[in-house]
């Protein structure tokens, strides 16, 4: 098992909008480390006889019908939110997109 | 030579598309809220498309249904199995943070659509490859507010709308297209046609461009001639008409060329397309490759659909789009060109509606093509967005063909109804847009007319018939276009003994 570098761990907080600071790097990496190290475990079981699962129901095409149903009221789902403005959920700006 | 013939001579395009289809199914893909079109902003969500904690999706049959049989259509193989994956990013367009969607396991892969385009030696076909085709969700709609041109620079917030986050999105990738030269703009803009025909023929969408139910992305790079490695490409989003796929093309041909030539590299980036300049625009660079982190959404049970499922959606596909027309075109006794002028407009299906309802082919397709188009594109719609149907065209066509109407007040009935005037029928009561048909009402004119040309009138007398014309070119003029010019013709004839 390869150790997981700081760099590694900046991008992955990158990703996770999570704004660590230079000192954190090191101590999250050990973290994730020992993480890594516990889940590496289950790969010492042999799986040669065992196909890959997403699913430990093993069901497969469970469908609805193309049917309505009654949406929430508007006024109920925006008083849940942080803020609103004019029948919508009002965001922060975002800036490197479009 | 013109900026284009220059790159062209240069350099070989490969093209690329990506066309995203929202499915007209009653509810969203995975739960029942509603998908109408144009509903009050946040009145269909619910706690799953909003992804509220507890509340769980289940996938909408006909989405499935939906996405099988246009792979189908597309010559697809279809999935044994298939999964839908999470795509996380953060972005407040979808409330989930991440959108259902697939990943390496698509229901439908490796198909082929033909196009037709008219070339220097004539009209050829070219295949567009099919890399896949798979289901997921859409997004909601934000809009930027404050600042001043509702752009998101300069903005100071974002409003969302999540009515339309959740709606089936099937997305259908090509593989790169090589080998189109010049013409890859013109196959690019046959391809999207001819999809949205098919599309529209499965009756699996709207597909509006301008509602946004058909969006077309353009991928494009350049390869030196003589060349094996292709270049950078650049991906161009809000492409959203016929038009703009081939002016969106040409244009980044264009763009693309002059870099090139100056000896610049191409950045691998989202450029915009904008619609007032023809011209793409900057826009997010891709110099840090994304990182969806994908995995298999472990809310939602695989797909495995039944073979004989599939064979019975295959065997009840409907005849495809190029098949039919050429069906259509021995049909209606059209030329192979008037048809593809037609399929451009979007008018197959509206000319085979109005001929359903006994009008002759020839007349459908003058409506249509010839009267109906010029309509369309000055309003920038297309032909299918006018607010007039079948109906009324073959209702406008019948008194037309009764001597109820001249073609000039048909014109005027065309538009009035257009402007939501009401029906064929209400206008012409409404605006007293009768013929007069009637013999006292017609005299007067004609008696004028005749005495205004008696050149004319003496060789009618003489026998040379062929003169009438302009006789009844002056009664209709007096008559500000609401005579039946056949039954002047008649009356003319009758009254100078012919
Ligand atoms: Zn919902």
């Amino acid at each position: 098992m390869s150790r997981i570098t700081r760099e590694e761990v900046a991008n992955l907080a990158r990703l996770a909008r999570l704004d660590l600071a230079e000192s954190e790097l090191d101590e999250y990496a050990q973290q994730l480390e020992i993480i890594l190290e516990s889940v590496a475990k289950v790969g010492e079981v042999s799986t040669k006889d065992v196909k890959p699962m997403s699913h430990a129901t093993g069901l497969v095409n469970i469908f609805r019908e193309d049917i309505t149903k009654e949406s929430l009221k508007r006024e109920e789902i925006l008083r849940s939110a942080p803020a609103s403005e004019d029948d919508r959920f009002r965001v922060p700006r975002i800036l490197d997109e479009e | 030579m013109s900026t284009y013939d220059e790159a062209i001579k240069k350099y070989d395009p490969v093209l690329g598309l990506e066309t995203h289809v929202e499915l007209s199914t009653n509810s969203k893909m995975f739960c029942g809220c509603s998908t109408e079109f144009g509903a009050e902003p946040n009145t269909q969500t619910c706690p799953t498309c909003l992804g509220l904690p507890g509340s769980l999706p289940v996938a909408n049959a006909i989405g499935i249904e939906s996405t099988i049989r246009i792979g189908l259509a597309l010559n697809c193989s279809i999935a044994a199995y298939s999964r839908f994956a999470r795509k996380n990013y953060f972005y407040p367009d979808m409330p989930k943070d991440f959108q259902t969607s697939q990943y390496d396991e698509p229901l439908c892969s490796n198909g082929y659509l033909d196009v037709l385009v008219d070339t220097e030696d004539g009209t050829k076909p070219f295949r567009v490859e099919i890399e896949r085709v798979h289901l997921e969700e859409d997004t909601g709609k934000l809009t930027h507010a404050g600042g001043t041109t509702g752009r998101i620079h300069g903005a100071d917030y974002s409003l969302v709308d999540y009515n339309r986050a959740g709606i089936p999105l099937v997305e259908i990738v090509t593989k790169p297209v090589p080998d189109t030269g010049e013409y890859a703009p013109l196959v690019a803009k046959a391809y999207v046609t001819e999809l949205r025909d098919l599309l529209r023929g499965l009756n699996v969408s709207d597909v509006r461009m301008e509602e946004g139910s058909l969006r077309c992305d353009v991928n494009l790079s350049l390869t030196p001639k003589g060349s094996k490695t292709w270049g950078t490409r650049t991906e161009t989003k809000n492409v959203n008409s016929l038009r703009s796929v081939e002016r969106a093309i040409k244009s980044e041909i264009e763009r693309q060329s002059l870099e090139l030539d100056k000896g610049n590299i191409i950045k691998q980036e989202t450029r915009h397309f904008q619609e007032d300049t023809g011209t793409t625009r900057s826009g997010r660079s891709k110099e840090v490759a994304e990182e969806y982190r994908y995995f298999p959404e472990p809310d939602l049970v695989p797909i495995a659909p039944d073979k004989a499922w599939i064979e019975k959606l295959k065997k009840d596909l409907p005849e495809q789009p190029s098949i039919r027309r050429t069906r259509l075109a021995k049909e209606w006794n059209f030329t192979d060109l008037e048809m593809r002028d037609v399929a451009t407009l979007g008018g197959v299906d509206l000319i085979a509606d109005t001929i359903a309802q006994g009008t002759s082919p020839a007349s459908a397709r003058k409506w249509w093509a010839g009267e109906l188009s010029g309509h369309a594109s000055k309003a920038g719609v297309e032909l299918i967005d006018l607010k007039i149907t079948p109906t009324d065209i073959a209702r406008i066509d019948a008194l037309v063909n009764d001597g109820k109407l001249t073609d000039k007040l048909a014109r005027q009935v065309i538009e009035a109804v257009l402007n939501s005037e009401g029906n064929p029928d209400e206008v012409i009561k409404k605006r007293n847009l009768s013929v007069v048909s009637d013999d006292s009402a017609l005299i007067p004119a004609i008696e004028e007319a005749i005495a205004a040309n008696p050149d004319a009138a003496a060789k009618i007398r003489e026998g040379k018939v062929q003169v009438v014309g302009v006789i009844v070119g002056a009664v209709m003029k007096t008559t500000g276009g609401s005579a039946d010019a056949a039954k002047v013709r008649e009356l003319v004839l009758k009254t100078l003994g012919q």
